[in-house]
Protein backbone atom coordinates (compact mmCIF):
# COMPACT_ATOMS: atom_id res chain seq x y z
CA UNK A 1 0.00 0.00 0.00
CA UNK A 2 1.70 3.25 -1.21
CA UNK A 3 1.57 6.68 0.44
CA UNK A 4 -0.83 9.18 -0.49
CA UNK A 5 -0.04 11.84 2.67
CA UNK A 6 3.06 12.35 4.30
CA UNK A 7 3.54 14.30 6.73
CA UNK A 8 6.52 15.33 8.71
CA UNK A 9 7.66 17.62 12.00
CA UNK A 10 4.48 19.56 10.79
CA UNK A 11 4.22 22.89 13.07
CA UNK A 12 1.37 25.79 12.16
CA UNK A 13 1.53 28.78 14.52
CA UNK A 14 -1.33 30.82 14.44
CA UNK A 15 -2.28 34.20 16.05
CA UNK A 16 1.16 33.37 18.56
CA UNK A 17 -0.42 30.38 19.47
CA UNK A 18 1.24 26.33 17.89
CA UNK A 19 -2.15 25.08 16.72
CA UNK A 20 -0.34 22.06 15.52
CA UNK A 21 2.74 20.50 17.07
CA UNK A 22 5.55 18.69 15.54
CA UNK A 23 2.76 16.16 14.26
CA UNK A 24 4.05 13.03 12.10
CA UNK A 25 1.45 10.80 10.18
CA UNK A 26 1.00 9.01 6.73
CA UNK A 27 -2.15 8.40 4.68
CA UNK A 28 -2.21 5.60 2.87
CA UNK A 29 -4.19 4.90 -0.57
CA UNK A 30 -6.93 2.91 -0.87
CA UNK A 31 -8.34 3.59 2.91
CA UNK A 32 -10.28 6.08 4.70
CA UNK A 33 -8.04 7.73 7.38
CA UNK A 34 -10.43 9.10 10.27
CA UNK A 35 -8.87 12.01 12.06
CA UNK A 36 -10.57 12.59 15.49
CA UNK A 37 -10.28 14.63 18.33
CA UNK A 38 -12.47 17.49 20.39
CA UNK A 39 -13.28 20.83 18.30
CA UNK A 40 -10.58 23.67 18.77
CA UNK A 41 -7.71 20.89 18.96
CA UNK A 42 -5.94 21.85 15.00
CA UNK A 43 -7.78 19.21 12.88
CA UNK A 44 -9.27 22.10 10.23
CA UNK A 45 -5.36 23.48 10.74
CA UNK A 46 -4.03 20.42 9.80
CA UNK A 47 -6.49 19.53 7.01
CA UNK A 48 -5.81 23.04 5.35
CA UNK A 49 -2.29 22.21 5.27
CA UNK A 50 -2.80 19.45 3.51
CA UNK A 51 -4.46 20.92 0.51
CA UNK A 52 -1.52 23.54 0.66
CA UNK A 53 -3.83 26.79 1.95
CA UNK A 54 -2.57 27.11 5.14
CA UNK A 55 0.67 29.16 6.15
CA UNK A 56 2.95 26.65 8.36
CA UNK A 57 5.70 27.45 10.46
CA UNK A 58 7.64 24.59 9.79
CA UNK A 59 7.58 20.58 8.61
CA UNK A 60 7.10 18.32 5.68
CA UNK A 61 3.47 18.06 3.71
CA UNK A 62 3.97 15.96 0.57
CA UNK A 63 0.89 15.04 -1.40
CA UNK A 64 1.70 12.84 -4.09
CA UNK A 65 4.84 13.03 -4.02
CA UNK A 66 4.68 16.77 -4.37
CA UNK A 67 5.22 19.65 -2.10
CA UNK A 68 1.25 20.52 -0.64
CA UNK A 69 -0.30 23.49 -2.58
CA UNK A 70 1.64 22.83 -6.28
CA UNK A 71 -0.43 23.07 -8.92
CA UNK A 72 0.02 20.07 -10.73
CA UNK A 73 -2.04 18.56 -7.40
CA UNK A 74 -4.62 20.78 -7.74
CA UNK A 75 -7.45 18.84 -10.01
CA UNK A 76 -5.75 15.41 -7.98
CA UNK A 77 -7.06 16.93 -4.61
CA UNK A 78 -10.89 17.20 -3.54
CA UNK A 79 -11.21 19.34 -0.36
CA UNK A 80 -14.33 20.38 1.41
CA UNK A 81 -14.19 22.48 4.04
CA UNK A 82 -15.88 22.30 7.57
CA UNK A 83 -18.80 25.37 6.63
CA UNK A 84 -20.14 24.86 3.14
CA UNK A 85 -18.13 26.08 0.91
CA UNK A 86 -20.90 26.28 -2.14
CA UNK A 87 -22.57 29.74 -3.67
CA UNK A 88 -26.06 30.04 -1.71
CA UNK A 89 -27.39 32.21 -4.42
CA UNK A 90 -26.98 29.58 -7.30
CA UNK A 91 -28.65 25.99 -7.39
CA UNK A 92 -26.98 23.00 -6.78
CA UNK A 93 -26.32 21.91 -10.11
CA UNK A 94 -25.49 25.23 -11.09
CA UNK A 95 -22.58 25.13 -8.20
CA UNK A 96 -21.30 21.78 -9.58
CA UNK A 97 -21.02 22.92 -13.31
CA UNK A 98 -18.90 25.65 -12.45
CA UNK A 99 -16.63 23.78 -9.93
CA UNK A 100 -16.48 20.81 -12.90
CA UNK A 101 -15.68 23.11 -15.74
CA UNK A 102 -12.86 24.47 -13.32
CA UNK A 103 -11.87 21.00 -12.61
CA UNK A 104 -12.30 20.07 -16.53
CA UNK A 105 -14.01 17.05 -15.22
CA UNK A 106 -16.33 15.54 -17.66
CA UNK A 107 -19.79 16.16 -17.88
CA UNK A 108 -21.50 13.17 -16.50
CA UNK A 109 -19.48 14.07 -13.23
CA UNK A 110 -22.31 16.40 -12.27
CA UNK A 111 -24.64 14.07 -12.13
CA UNK A 112 -22.97 11.22 -10.65
CA UNK A 113 -21.61 13.21 -7.81
CA UNK A 114 -25.43 14.45 -7.11
CA UNK A 115 -26.09 10.89 -6.92
CA UNK A 116 -23.26 10.11 -4.42
CA UNK A 117 -24.54 12.23 -2.05
CA UNK A 118 -27.94 11.61 -2.65
CA UNK A 119 -29.06 15.21 -3.86
CA UNK A 120 -30.83 14.14 -7.07
CA UNK A 121 -33.75 15.50 -6.63
CA UNK A 122 -32.34 18.96 -5.19
CA UNK A 123 -30.45 19.84 -8.13
CA UNK A 124 -32.42 22.59 -9.35
CA UNK A 125 -33.37 23.84 -5.74
CA UNK A 126 -31.30 27.28 -4.53
CA UNK A 127 -28.56 26.03 -2.62
CA UNK A 128 -30.11 29.17 0.04
CA UNK A 129 -33.00 27.08 0.54
CA UNK A 130 -31.69 24.23 1.03
CA UNK A 131 -31.27 22.11 5.12
CA UNK A 132 -28.28 22.39 7.08
CA UNK A 133 -27.73 18.79 6.51
CA UNK A 134 -28.30 19.34 2.50
CA UNK A 135 -26.14 22.02 1.94
CA UNK A 136 -23.14 20.28 3.39
CA UNK A 137 -23.88 17.53 1.19
CA UNK A 138 -23.90 19.84 -1.88
CA UNK A 139 -20.35 21.03 -0.77
CA UNK A 140 -19.13 17.48 -0.35
CA UNK A 141 -20.42 16.57 -3.66
CA UNK A 142 -17.96 19.39 -5.30
CA UNK A 143 -14.85 17.74 -3.31
CA UNK A 144 -15.98 14.34 -5.34
CA UNK A 145 -15.94 16.13 -9.28
CA UNK A 146 -13.44 14.83 -11.02
CA UNK A 147 -11.48 11.76 -10.35
CA UNK A 148 -9.65 13.05 -6.81
CA UNK A 149 -6.45 10.82 -5.91
CA UNK A 150 -6.32 12.51 -2.26
CA UNK A 151 -10.32 13.43 -0.53
CA UNK A 152 -9.55 15.59 2.18
CA UNK A 153 -12.79 16.30 4.09
CA UNK A 154 -12.97 18.36 7.13
CA UNK A 155 -17.06 17.10 9.38
CA UNK A 156 -18.74 16.03 6.54
CA UNK A 157 -21.19 14.15 8.20
CA UNK A 158 -22.19 16.86 10.82
CA UNK A 159 -25.81 17.33 11.29
CA UNK A 160 -27.15 14.16 8.83
CA UNK A 161 -29.22 11.49 10.24
CA UNK A 162 -28.33 8.14 10.96
CA UNK A 163 -29.40 6.60 7.77
CA UNK A 164 -27.45 9.56 5.79
CA UNK A 165 -24.63 8.71 7.89
CA UNK A 166 -24.30 5.30 7.02
CA UNK A 167 -25.19 6.01 2.97
CA UNK A 168 -21.71 8.58 2.97
CA UNK A 169 -19.75 6.21 5.01
CA UNK A 170 -20.49 3.22 2.51
CA UNK A 171 -19.33 6.00 0.04
CA UNK A 172 -16.53 7.02 1.23
CA UNK A 173 -15.39 3.41 1.25
CA UNK A 174 -16.44 2.25 -2.04
CA UNK A 175 -14.15 5.34 -3.25
CA UNK A 176 -11.44 3.93 -1.08
CA UNK A 177 -11.69 0.51 -2.43
CA UNK A 178 -11.61 2.61 -6.02
CA UNK A 179 -7.67 3.79 -4.90
CA UNK A 180 -8.71 7.16 -3.42
CA UNK A 181 -7.03 8.15 -0.22
CA UNK A 182 -9.41 9.65 1.77
CA UNK A 183 -8.61 11.68 5.54
CA UNK A 184 -12.18 12.60 7.14
CA UNK A 185 -12.07 14.52 10.53
CA UNK A 186 -14.77 14.42 13.01
CA UNK A 187 -15.38 15.35 16.09
CA UNK A 188 -17.63 12.11 17.25
CA UNK A 189 -16.30 9.38 18.30
CA UNK A 190 -18.99 6.49 17.56
CA UNK A 191 -17.65 7.49 13.36
CA UNK A 192 -13.83 6.61 14.43
CA UNK A 193 -15.22 2.70 14.41
CA UNK A 194 -15.70 3.14 10.96
CA UNK A 195 -12.67 4.25 9.53
CA UNK A 196 -9.78 1.93 8.40
CA UNK A 197 -6.93 4.05 10.28
CA UNK A 198 -7.50 6.41 12.93
CA UNK A 199 -5.53 9.68 14.53
CA UNK A 200 -6.31 10.72 17.27
CA UNK A 201 -5.46 14.25 18.31
CA UNK A 202 -5.65 16.47 21.09
CA UNK A 203 -4.37 20.17 21.51
CA UNK A 204 -2.48 20.15 18.40
CA UNK A 205 -0.37 16.93 18.89
CA UNK A 206 -1.55 13.39 17.36
CA UNK A 207 -1.75 10.85 20.41
CA UNK A 208 -2.18 7.83 18.54
CA UNK A 209 -1.58 6.65 14.69
CA UNK A 210 -3.10 2.95 14.47
CA UNK A 211 -6.22 0.85 13.39
CA UNK A 212 -9.33 0.98 15.75
CA UNK A 213 -8.73 -2.69 16.76
CA UNK A 214 -5.47 -1.92 17.61
CA UNK A 215 -6.26 0.88 19.43
CA UNK A 216 -9.07 -0.98 21.81
CA UNK A 217 -6.18 -3.86 22.36
CA UNK A 218 -3.67 -1.80 23.32
CA UNK A 219 -5.70 0.13 25.91
CA UNK A 220 -8.01 -2.59 26.89
CA UNK A 221 -10.78 -0.16 26.36
CA UNK A 222 -14.39 -1.26 24.78
CA UNK A 223 -15.22 1.43 23.03
CA UNK A 224 -12.60 4.01 21.22
CA UNK A 225 -14.24 6.76 23.47
CA UNK A 226 -12.66 4.89 26.34
CA UNK A 227 -9.73 4.35 24.47
CA UNK A 228 -9.38 7.53 23.44
CA UNK A 229 -9.65 8.43 27.74
CA UNK A 230 -6.81 6.02 28.52
CA UNK A 231 -4.71 7.91 26.13
CA UNK A 232 -5.08 11.06 26.93
CA UNK A 233 -4.66 10.30 30.82
CA UNK A 234 -1.29 8.19 30.46
CA UNK B 1 -9.73 34.93 -21.99
CA UNK B 2 -9.59 31.64 -20.56
CA UNK B 3 -12.22 29.05 -20.03
CA UNK B 4 -11.71 29.68 -16.34
CA UNK B 5 -12.52 33.09 -16.30
CA UNK B 6 -15.58 32.63 -19.07
CA UNK B 7 -16.24 30.32 -16.02
CA UNK B 8 -16.36 32.19 -13.66
CA UNK B 9 -18.17 35.70 -15.08
CA UNK B 10 -20.77 33.13 -16.19
CA UNK B 11 -21.05 32.06 -12.39
CA UNK B 12 -21.06 35.61 -11.16
CA UNK B 13 -24.10 36.40 -13.68
CA UNK B 14 -25.84 33.11 -12.71
CA UNK B 15 -25.88 34.35 -9.42
CA UNK B 16 -27.16 37.56 -10.12
CA UNK B 17 -29.50 36.18 -12.35
CA UNK B 18 -31.21 35.02 -9.52
CA UNK B 19 -31.28 38.03 -7.60
CA UNK B 20 -33.56 40.07 -9.70
CA UNK B 21 -34.01 42.92 -7.10
CA UNK B 22 -30.23 43.40 -7.66
CA UNK B 23 -30.21 43.76 -10.97
CA UNK B 24 -33.33 45.58 -11.38
CA UNK B 25 -31.37 48.20 -9.07
CA UNK B 26 -27.98 48.03 -10.50
CA UNK B 27 -29.45 48.76 -14.40
CA UNK B 28 -32.15 51.90 -13.25
CA UNK B 29 -30.44 53.36 -10.36
CA UNK B 30 -28.34 55.70 -12.03
CA UNK B 31 -30.64 56.25 -14.38
CA UNK B 32 -33.88 56.96 -11.22
CA UNK B 33 -31.06 59.51 -9.82
CA UNK B 34 -30.41 61.58 -12.82
CA UNK B 35 -34.33 61.91 -13.26
CA UNK B 36 -34.29 62.98 -10.01
CA UNK B 37 -31.10 65.73 -10.58
CA UNK B 38 -32.80 66.68 -13.96
CA UNK B 39 -35.89 68.02 -11.77
CA UNK B 40 -33.66 68.80 -9.35
CA UNK B 41 -32.03 71.37 -11.32
CA UNK B 42 -35.14 72.65 -13.42
CA UNK B 43 -33.03 73.98 -15.88
CA UNK B 44 -31.54 72.54 -18.89
CA UNK B 45 -28.55 74.16 -18.83
CA UNK B 46 -27.84 73.30 -15.11
CA UNK B 47 -28.25 70.02 -16.26
CA UNK B 48 -26.00 69.59 -19.01
CA UNK B 49 -23.25 70.70 -17.04
CA UNK B 50 -23.95 68.40 -14.64
CA UNK B 51 -25.12 65.38 -16.03
CA UNK B 52 -22.39 63.62 -17.67
CA UNK B 53 -20.28 63.57 -14.91
CA UNK B 54 -22.60 62.09 -12.91
CA UNK B 55 -23.00 59.51 -16.26
CA UNK B 56 -19.47 58.65 -15.11
CA UNK B 57 -19.74 58.81 -10.71
CA UNK B 58 -22.96 56.82 -10.22
CA UNK B 59 -21.63 53.67 -12.10
CA UNK B 60 -18.61 54.16 -10.34
CA UNK B 61 -20.06 54.16 -6.80
CA UNK B 62 -21.83 51.23 -7.52
CA UNK B 63 -19.99 48.81 -8.84
CA UNK B 64 -17.60 49.63 -5.98
CA UNK B 65 -20.43 48.65 -3.62
CA UNK B 66 -21.34 45.71 -5.17
CA UNK B 67 -18.03 44.29 -6.03
CA UNK B 68 -16.74 45.17 -2.78
CA UNK B 69 -19.56 42.72 -0.90
CA UNK B 70 -19.49 40.57 -3.95
CA UNK B 71 -15.87 39.55 -3.07
CA UNK B 72 -15.88 40.01 0.92
CA UNK B 73 -18.65 37.63 0.92
CA UNK B 74 -16.39 34.86 -1.40
CA UNK B 75 -13.47 35.33 0.92
CA UNK B 76 -15.96 34.74 4.06
CA UNK B 77 -18.34 31.62 2.53
CA UNK B 78 -14.76 29.86 2.08
CA UNK B 79 -15.69 29.60 -1.55
CA UNK B 80 -12.43 31.37 -1.99
CA UNK B 81 -10.65 28.79 -0.31
CA UNK B 82 -11.84 25.96 -1.95
CA UNK B 83 -11.00 27.65 -5.35
CA UNK B 84 -7.85 28.34 -4.40
CA UNK B 85 -6.94 24.52 -3.93
CA UNK B 86 -8.36 24.30 -7.55
CA UNK B 87 -6.56 24.89 -11.09
CA UNK B 88 -7.63 28.60 -11.44
CA UNK B 89 -5.39 31.57 -11.47
CA UNK B 90 -6.00 34.71 -8.73
CA UNK B 91 -5.98 36.83 -12.08
CA UNK B 92 -8.41 34.68 -13.94
CA UNK B 93 -10.50 34.70 -10.57
CA UNK B 94 -10.38 38.69 -11.06
CA UNK B 95 -10.77 39.18 -14.71
CA UNK B 96 -14.08 36.52 -14.35
CA UNK B 97 -15.64 39.40 -11.75
CA UNK B 98 -14.18 42.45 -14.15
CA UNK B 99 -16.32 40.40 -17.84
CA UNK B 100 -19.25 40.03 -15.60
CA UNK B 101 -19.63 43.28 -14.08
CA UNK B 102 -18.12 45.02 -17.21
CA UNK B 103 -20.95 43.75 -19.06
CA UNK B 104 -23.21 44.78 -16.32
CA UNK B 105 -21.70 47.94 -16.76
CA UNK B 106 -22.33 48.38 -20.09
CA UNK B 107 -25.94 47.61 -19.84
CA UNK B 108 -26.04 50.41 -17.00
CA UNK B 109 -24.34 53.08 -18.79
CA UNK B 110 -26.35 52.21 -21.69
CA UNK B 111 -29.86 52.72 -19.96
CA UNK B 112 -28.44 55.54 -17.88
CA UNK B 113 -27.13 57.90 -21.09
CA UNK B 114 -30.40 56.76 -23.21
CA UNK B 115 -32.29 57.82 -20.50
CA UNK B 116 -30.57 61.24 -20.29
CA UNK B 117 -29.83 61.85 -24.08
CA UNK B 118 -33.23 61.56 -25.45
CA UNK B 119 -36.11 62.09 -22.17
CA UNK B 120 -34.20 64.25 -19.97
CA UNK B 121 -32.53 66.13 -23.07
CA UNK B 122 -29.24 66.14 -22.49
CA UNK B 123 -26.75 67.39 -25.42
CA UNK B 124 -23.52 66.61 -26.30
CA UNK B 125 -20.94 67.23 -28.91
CA UNK B 126 -18.98 64.85 -29.26
CA UNK B 127 -19.54 60.87 -29.99
CA UNK B 128 -22.06 59.17 -28.01
CA UNK B 129 -19.91 55.84 -28.04
CA UNK B 130 -17.11 57.89 -26.69
CA UNK B 131 -19.00 59.03 -23.85
CA UNK B 132 -20.26 55.25 -23.23
CA UNK B 133 -16.45 53.89 -23.66
CA UNK B 134 -15.64 56.84 -20.30
CA UNK B 135 -18.68 55.83 -18.37
CA UNK B 136 -17.79 52.15 -18.71
CA UNK B 137 -14.11 52.32 -18.26
CA UNK B 138 -15.66 54.21 -14.56
CA UNK B 139 -17.26 51.46 -13.96
CA UNK B 140 -14.93 49.16 -14.42
CA UNK B 141 -12.18 51.64 -12.62
CA UNK B 142 -14.86 51.25 -9.26
CA UNK B 143 -15.14 47.48 -9.79
CA UNK B 144 -11.16 46.95 -9.56
CA UNK B 145 -10.87 49.07 -6.74
CA UNK B 146 -13.94 47.56 -4.75
CA UNK B 147 -12.11 44.29 -4.92
CA UNK B 148 -8.75 45.97 -4.05
CA UNK B 149 -10.59 47.56 -1.20
CA UNK B 150 -12.64 44.41 -0.08
CA UNK B 151 -9.57 43.12 0.91
CA UNK B 152 -8.73 44.85 3.88
CA UNK B 153 -12.46 44.59 5.54
CA UNK B 154 -13.37 41.65 8.01
CA UNK B 155 -17.14 42.32 7.47
CA UNK B 156 -19.84 43.57 5.17
CA UNK B 157 -20.20 46.57 7.49
CA UNK B 158 -16.78 47.33 7.05
CA UNK B 159 -16.75 46.71 3.75
CA UNK B 160 -19.84 49.68 2.98
CA UNK B 161 -18.06 51.94 5.09
CA UNK B 162 -15.26 51.90 2.64
CA UNK B 163 -17.81 53.17 0.21
CA UNK B 164 -17.57 56.87 1.90
CA UNK B 165 -13.89 56.86 2.65
CA UNK B 166 -12.57 56.12 -0.93
CA UNK B 167 -14.99 56.93 -3.19
CA UNK B 168 -16.64 60.23 -2.00
CA UNK B 169 -13.72 62.01 -1.17
CA UNK B 170 -12.93 61.73 -5.00
CA UNK B 171 -16.37 62.58 -5.78
CA UNK B 172 -16.08 65.84 -3.93
CA UNK B 173 -12.58 65.99 -5.28
CA UNK B 174 -13.32 65.61 -9.15
CA UNK B 175 -14.66 69.01 -10.38
CA UNK B 176 -17.99 68.70 -10.30
CA UNK B 177 -18.83 70.73 -7.18
CA UNK B 178 -16.17 73.21 -8.02
CA UNK B 179 -14.30 73.02 -10.95
CA UNK B 180 -10.58 71.53 -10.06
CA UNK B 181 -8.43 74.67 -11.34
CA UNK B 182 -10.20 76.93 -8.57
CA UNK B 183 -9.68 74.44 -6.04
CA UNK B 184 -6.60 75.29 -3.14
CA UNK B 185 -3.51 74.41 -4.39
CA UNK B 186 -3.05 71.75 -2.04
CA UNK B 187 -6.36 70.09 -2.82
CA UNK B 188 -6.11 70.60 -6.33
CA UNK B 189 -2.92 68.47 -5.93
CA UNK B 190 -4.43 65.81 -4.04
CA UNK B 191 -7.67 66.07 -7.20
CA UNK B 192 -5.10 65.56 -9.72
CA UNK B 193 -3.50 62.13 -8.01
CA UNK B 194 -7.38 60.23 -8.07
CA UNK B 195 -8.63 59.08 -11.21
CA UNK B 196 -12.05 59.84 -10.75
CA UNK B 197 -10.95 63.73 -11.53
CA UNK B 198 -9.40 62.25 -15.34
CA UNK B 199 -12.88 60.29 -15.91
CA UNK B 200 -15.12 63.51 -15.09
CA UNK B 201 -12.47 65.65 -16.96
CA UNK B 202 -12.75 63.37 -20.08
CA UNK B 203 -16.56 62.98 -19.84
CA UNK B 204 -16.59 66.68 -19.84
CA UNK B 205 -14.74 67.25 -22.61
CA UNK B 206 -16.50 64.90 -24.91
CA UNK B 207 -19.58 66.76 -23.64
CA UNK B 208 -18.36 70.53 -24.98
CA UNK B 209 -16.07 69.30 -27.77
CA UNK B 210 -16.49 67.17 -31.19
CA UNK B 211 -12.67 66.85 -30.63
CA UNK B 212 -10.80 64.06 -29.43
CA UNK B 213 -7.39 65.56 -27.98
CA UNK B 214 -4.04 64.37 -26.62
CA UNK B 215 -5.19 65.54 -22.90
CA UNK B 216 -8.78 63.31 -23.55
CA UNK B 217 -6.34 60.39 -25.01
CA UNK B 218 -4.48 60.79 -22.21
CA UNK B 219 -7.25 61.15 -19.67
CA UNK B 220 -8.55 57.84 -21.11
CA UNK B 221 -4.94 55.97 -20.72
CA UNK B 222 -4.87 57.35 -17.22
CA UNK B 223 -8.35 55.78 -16.15
CA UNK B 224 -7.95 52.38 -17.72
CA UNK B 225 -4.66 52.63 -15.90
CA UNK B 226 -5.64 52.52 -12.72
CA UNK B 227 -8.52 50.27 -13.18
CA UNK B 228 -5.89 47.68 -14.03
CA UNK B 229 -3.36 48.55 -11.52
CA UNK B 230 -6.07 48.29 -9.06
CA UNK B 231 -6.88 45.07 -10.37
CA UNK B 232 -3.57 43.38 -10.07
CA UNK B 233 -3.33 45.24 -6.55
CA UNK B 234 -6.60 43.38 -5.82
CA UNK B 235 -4.99 39.69 -7.21
CA UNK B 236 -1.71 40.33 -4.85
CA UNK B 237 -4.28 40.39 -2.29
CA UNK B 238 -6.12 36.75 -2.69
CA UNK B 239 -3.42 34.47 -1.56
CA UNK B 240 -2.99 30.81 -1.91
CA UNK B 241 -2.11 30.51 1.69
CA UNK B 242 -3.77 32.22 4.88
CA UNK B 243 -2.31 32.30 8.52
Amino acid sequence: MSTAVDVGGLRVVRGGREVVRDVTFEVPRGSVTGLLGPSGCGKTTLLRAVVGVQVVASGRVTVLGHPAGSPVLRDRIGYSTQSPSVYADLTVAENLRYFASILRAPRGDVDRVLEEVGLKGNADQLVTTLSGGEKGRASLAVALLGKPEVIVLDEPTVGLDPVLREDLWLLFHRLADAGAALLVSSHVMDEAARCDRLLLMREGAILADDTPDALRARTGAQDLEQAFLALVRR
Amino acid sequence: MTVNTLATAKRILTQLRHDHRTVALMVLMPSLLLVLLRYVFDSGQAFNRAAPALLGVFPFTIMFIVTSITTLRERLTATLERLMTMPIGRVEVLLGYALAFGLVAVVQVAVAATVALTWLGLEIAGSVWLLLVIAVLDALLGMALGLFASAFARTEFQAVQFMPAIVMPQVLLCGLFVPRDRMATVLNWISDALPLSYAVDALTRVTTSAEVDGTLVRNLVVIAGCALVALLLGAATLRRRTP
